[in-house]
């Protein structure tokens, strides 16, 4: 696959940031679910943040895609936020009858993140050498 | 996809609201991935609608796949026979005005969906 179709995984300190701005054609959201998993995996990551404000509709294999990457992620032992829908996107949803199990969502990133698990002590190096170091 | 955009297109150009564009694009999204799944493939025909002062946009979709048996069953939610989550049908039908299903004669299905402004 090219890589103008994956879609970019920001890291942001110990959450990754997803940032969905195309509509995305069905390979593209399998590319991402793998492309996740992988990044979740290598980093260690405690959060994803999935933003779908550039998502100008949602039908049930979009809405799938992101309750199974939640999924993922939490088997990972990562949790997963979907922030900035648009209020006409969460209109047709609840009419289409998409109840995205699983996906937490907020309105913005900043709620989004405060979601998450904050980074964690046993992540910071320093701590690891204070407690190898030991009495 | 591209139908998805110029879809998209003619519901702005039909003068309806963004829900209800996007309420439209999102059933022809659905309908277009049954079309797939369940026909094998067909044909997806758009365009506006005049009648009288009242304006509208419309989606066809026709299949040469194995037909509907039970037209019925098919638009309750939750009914699957592929590896979506059911909602094709039942749900794409509550995000249009008119919502149409016939037999095709020559084999295969055809749905038709339409949204007035």
């Amino acid at each position: 696959m090219d890589r103008v179709n994956r879609i970019p995984i920001l890291k942001l300190g110990h959450l990754l940031l997803v940032s969905i701005q195309v509509d995305m054609h069905d390979r593209m959201a399998l590319a991402l679910q793998e492309d996740l998993a992988e990044r979740i995996a290598e980093t260690g990551a405690r959060g994803v943040l999935i933003d779908i404000s550039g998502l100008e509709f949602i039908d049930s294999f979009i809405g799938r895609m992101l309750s199974d990457i939640a999924g993922i992620a939490r088997v990972l032992d990562a949790d997963t936020v979907v922030v900035g829908m648009r209020p006409v996107v969460a209109i047709t949803l609840v009419d289409l009858g998409l109840t995205l199990p699983g996906v937490r969502t907020a309105l913005t990133v900043e709620r989004g993140m405060a979601m998450l698990p904050a980074p964690t002590v046993d992540e910071d190096p320093g701590d690891e050498e204070a407690e190898t170091a030991g009495p | 996809m591209r139908a998805r955009h110029r879809v998209r297109e003619l519901a702005q150009q039909a003068g309806l609201r963004l829900v209800d564009q996007t309420k439209f694009v999102t059933a022809v999204s659905e309908l277009a991935r049954n079309t797939i799944i369940h026909g094998g493939g067909g044909r997806l025909r758009a365009g506006l609608l005049l009648d009288g002062a009242r304006q509208g946009v419309y989606a066809t979709f026709e299949d040469d796949g194995p037909g509907i048996p039970d037209v019925q069953m098919a638009l309750t939610d939750g009914f699957s026979t592929g590896t979506g989550l059911g909602l094709g049908f039942g749900g794409a039908r509550r995000l249009v005005n008119d919502f149409d299903v016939r037999d095709n004669p020559t084999g295969g299905t055809i749905v038709r969906v339409a949204t007035w402004r």
